[in-house]
């Protein structure tokens, strides 16, 4: 028997320590985990509340929609509407995972098993996060925009910059490249530019007139630009890119702006694709360690228990007609994929032989779950394991719902008929191209009264909706410059 | 192993928000004044020291984005918990304006689709509400309370966290280590290693060669030795930037509350003077970071009292109003002496006073009590009936006719009239508008 970690709920940096020991020999020798570098940072609620309101980011531009966020989810948070989530963690190379003072001992082993190591190893496996991220660059460039912009409030003043980071944040969601990869090597090119500006304006402190971003564009750049511009082939689906080199009003400050925007933007996109795999992995992940640490002695039936109370929380999962619906929640459905992995591969029934041959039986769940982390993103994922038994358990129903009806429509449930439809409608609504427009920049007549024609690939008869449409291409409008169209067709 | 570390950021400046929460309030700042003013009206003098809750159209911070229509086409959904339906069962749509589970939450928390709402604080309240008026003649800075800090450099420590580490102190302390303890550098070690591999190189070794060799091979031990035992860095060469709170300048006001409570005082005009006094007392709090109150009231005598005596006490006696001047120049000389203390003086009365007294007080005061106070306040409190006769401001009791004919003289004199607490915020607003002179 060994000694146990803790046997209060204090925590201390030297448990800190212990602990992590413990769980990094869980997760790397016996799950077999591969991450990034730990960097765990101790915090109060209220800096969790700051960081909550940033997009979780240790580092960000200072802009008024951060300060609603912040607003509101304080007054959520001192009303007692909604508890503070008790883990942030980054995608980067160190990985930062912050740690609540207030937690108890159990809680932080909690956090550093799902955070440090579950999120951890999935960032750093996962192909959508390898290809379309950059953990390594992902701070400094942070730091770089925050810097940057902060310098542009200060040379064009505070409305000026809010104008067009309120116009970038509004195509937000149409900034990223779904199909291409991103052109990394000229950003990153762009990047160690803009880094080498700013190492030349420290050696040239006294110097400072010439360090203000500049307005006009110096002629090798547009011509550059020109350049990138006429390589654009349309239909371009990413807007803020198009926008950002074609623009004929922008300056280069405001280009960079967007670029930021659109940066940020993208960096994002991947977790917007592996909601339910990254919650499930980073659940499976801590629940096998914590009990691992359970059956070794290292922690004592109290602490097992508490965590026992607030991981069923997490993966609790309402039924639809209850109040406290919104969905399906990530945790719980992920958490639920992976544990049946694990059963199927152990302990599979005649359904599971028959749904799943390549690796029912065989017991490598380790590398199953692996090779799936690694390899899917949501859709894929759930396309490719959702089993009977999770349907069963969820006892999901599918429903069909046609705007011109009163009545919703079942047309499967949890049965031998309706298991097949029910996985690939579910799957389905995990692709993201299913709930957001597909708009894209069809042309621009940059020679002559540059318009700029923007269409709507209606899916389903589904039709943008009217209360924001004006509203953003209001600020399409202001980017551009000049005339904007928008057509809406049926794909 | 891994390799991971902890950071303590408990200490790290807070409100790093805090840029944000100013962008956002600038932002929708025509709104949230709206939102102030209302909350104003109907709220109490008494609770405005709390922050508050308030409610903006969320129109004016919406952030669009495109999205599709929620009403339109077809889709697909899966959903779980079934529990009654089968293939092909139809269920009715909830009618519109969201489902009912959906409202009654929306409901509780107090938000809904075209509403923001969110929580100002105190600080943020009142300085809305303050915000086109301007305390006159806000001149002394004293450095007597210094309660606020504020971090500044403070050289260099041994300890401190990593973001703070002075990397140009940290490489020169090892480097003079360095030297002090002859480690070998790199090159002298390689330069050493080279010359081994020349002596290795040849093929029969004369017995200088070979003792050479041993010599180096020793050598070469020893300089290993050396580097092991002075490392590059040691951790007795890192330093960090050290920051100390340093007291920042402050400054103290006094407010002198004089009020007649003689028998025609009664629990109405007692209450509508209290509101003044909390609103200047409030005001004063935004200014000053320490402000202290000192409560006189009079009849054809004056005394100190604490707040609770003060408002509720009753006592009887005649007016004598000079008797509460007198009285606060008292306390003033003893307490607070002028050159360190911003006075104020604010004074509530009926207006009635024994004849000839009213001469005496607009004396003391054009001699004594004006040219140390920042600010005097009077304020005659009427009934409605009695502020409709004296609807011109020349007439009046014979307190404010008194006053009246020597205010002019003093910028820093106000007098107003006031009947019921509505009439409270305007004359405040009045009194300390930014152009008191006119006003005045």
């Amino acid at each position: 028997m060994s000694t146990l970690l803790f046997t209060d709920s204090e925590w201390s940096f030297d448990r800190l320590k212990a602990t992590y020991n413990a769980i990094e020999e869980i997760a790397l020798n016996d799950l077999g985990l591969n991450v990034y570098p730990n960097q765990i940072e101790i915090i109060s609620s209220e800096q969790m509340l700051d960081a909550y309101s940033s997009h979780g980011m240790p580092l960000m531009y200072r802009h008024w929609s951060f300060g609603k966020h912040f607003a509101r989810d304080q007054m959520m948070y001192q009303k007692g509407y909604t508890g503070l989530a008790y883990e942030i963690v980054i995608n980067s190379d160190p990985c930062i995972a912050y740690l609540m003072e207030e937690n108890t001992m159990t809680m932080q082993a909690l956090v550093m098993a799902h955070a440090s190591f579950g999120h951890n190893h999935f960032f750093k496996n996962n192909y959508l996060f390898r290809q379309w991220t950059d953990a390594e660059g992902i701070l400094p460039y942070l730091d770089f925009a925050k810097k940057y912009i902060s310098k542009c409030e200060d040379e064009y003043g505070f409305e000026e910059v809010e104008k067009i980071l309120d116009s970038a944040h509004a195509l937000m969601d149409q900034g990223v490249f779904r199909y291409n990869r991103p052109p990394r090597l000229s950003e990153a090119d762009k990047l160690a530019r803009a880094v080498a500006r700013a190492e030349h304006e420290q050696r040239t402190f006294n110097d400072i007139w010439r360090t203000l971003p500049t307005t006009e564009e110096p002629d090798d750049e547009a011509e550059e630009r020109q350049l990138e511009v006429r390589n654009i082939k349309l239909p371009e689906e990413n807007l803020l890119y198009f926008i950002e080199k074609a623009s004929p009003v922008l300056k280069p400050w405001q280009r960079e702006l967007v670029r930021i925007v659109r940066n940020i933007s993208q960096y994002f996109y991947p977790q917007k694709q592996t909601k339910v795999m990254n919650e499930g992995c980073a659940t499976f992940v801590h629940h096998y360690i914590m009990h691992a640490l359970y059956d070794k002695g290292l922690i004592n039936e109290g602490s097992i228990m508490e965590f026992l109370h607030s991981h069923s929380s997490v993966v609790f999962q309402p039924d639809f007609d209850d109040p406290r619906y919104s969905g399906i929640n990530p945790y719980a459905l992920g958490f639920a994929m992976m544990e049946d992995i694990k059963r199927i591969s152990t302990d599979p029934t005649d359904e599971d032989r028959e749904w799943f041959p390549d690796f029912a039986g065989k017991g490598d769940w380790r590398e199953v779950l692996k090779d799936a982390w690694a390899n899917y993103r949501d859709e894929s994922f759930l396309l490719q394991f959702l089993s009977p038994k999770v349907m069963r358990d969820f006892r999901l129903f599918a429903l069909h719902d046609d705007s011109k009806e009163a009545h919703y429509e079942v047309e499967a449930i949890h049965d031998e008929m309706g298991f097949r439809k029910l996985r690939e409608r579910l799957a389905r609504q995990y692709d993201l191209g299913m709930h957001e427009p597909n708009i894209q920049v069809v042309s621009a007549d940059l020679e002559g009264d540059r318009m700029i024609a923007l269409r709507h690939e209606v899916h389903a008869a589904r039709n943008l909706d009217p209360k924001t449409k004006e509203d953003v291409l209001w600020h399409v409008h202001r980017l551009w410059g000049h005339k904007v169209k928008m057509d809406e067709e049926a794909a | 192993m891994n390799h991971f570390h902890f950071i303590d950021r408990r200490k790290n400046p807070k409100g790093k928000s805090l840029g944000n929460r100013q962008r956002f309030l600038r932002r929708a700042k025509v709104q949230i004044k709206e939102a102030v003013n209302k909350s104003i009206r109907d709220r109490s003098v008494k609770d405005l020291d709390n922050g508050e809750k308030i409610t903006i159209p969320s129109k004016s911070t919406a952030e669009p984005r495109f999205r599709l229509n929620p009403e339109s086409g077809e889709r697909d959904y899966v959903a779980p918990g079934n529990k009654e339906f089968g293939v092909g069962d139809r269920i009715k749509k909830p009618p519109k304006q969201g489902g009912k589970g959906q409202g009654k939450d929306a409901a509780d928390s107090g938000e809904s689709e075209d509403q923001f709402q969110f929580t100002l604080t105190q600080e943020e309240f009142l300085d809305i509400f303050f915000e086109d008026l301007e305390l006159p003649n806000l001149v002394k800075r004293t450095l007597k309370e210094t309660k606020a800090t504020a971090y500044r450099r403070a050289g260099i420590t041994v300890a401190g966290s990593p973001t703070n580490l002075n990397l140009i102190r940290t490489m020169r302390n090892a480097h003079g280590r360095r030297l002090a303890l002859k480690r070998p550098s790199t090159r002298e070690v390689n330069e050493l290693k080279e010359r081994l591999f020349e002596l290795e190189r040849i093929a029969f070794p004369g017995e200088g060669e070979i003792a050479e060799k041993k010599a180096l091979l020793i050598k070469l031990e020893e300089m290993e030795a050396r580097r092991r035992w002075a490392p590059f860095i040691d951790p007795l060469d890192v330093r960090y930037n050290a920051y100390e709170p340093t007291p920042v300048p402050t400054t103290a006001a006094v407010m002198f509350c004089l009020m007649d409570v003689s028998g025609s005082m009664g629990e109405r005009e007692k209450d509508l003077a209290k509101r003044f006094y909390m609103l200047l007392y409030l005001f004063l709090k935004r200014r000053y970071e320490r402000v202290d109150v000192v409560f006189i009231r009079h009849t054809h005598h004056a005394e100190e009292v604490d707040e609770e005596t003060f408002f509720y006490s009753r006592q009887s006696g005649g007016t004598v109003v000079s008797t509460a001047l007198e009285k606060m120049l008292e306390v003033q000389k003893e307490r607070y002496p002028a050159g360190e203390w911003n006075i104020y003086v604010a004074q509530a009365s009926d207006g009635y006073t024994q004849s000839g007294d009213a001469k005496r007080c607009v004396e003391m005061l054009n001699e004594d009590v004006m040219p140390i106070s920042q600010y005097y306040a009077y304020i005659e409190i009427l009934d409605e009936r009695e502020l409709e006769v004296f609807s011109d401001k020349d007439s009046g009791a014979e307190l404010w006719r008194a006053y009246r004919t020597f205010a002019p003289k003093w910028k820093t004199f106000a007098q107003t009239r006031i009947a019921k607490p509505s009439d409270i915020f305007p004359v405040f607003r009045e009194l300390f508008a930014k152009n008191a002179r006119e006003a005045a």
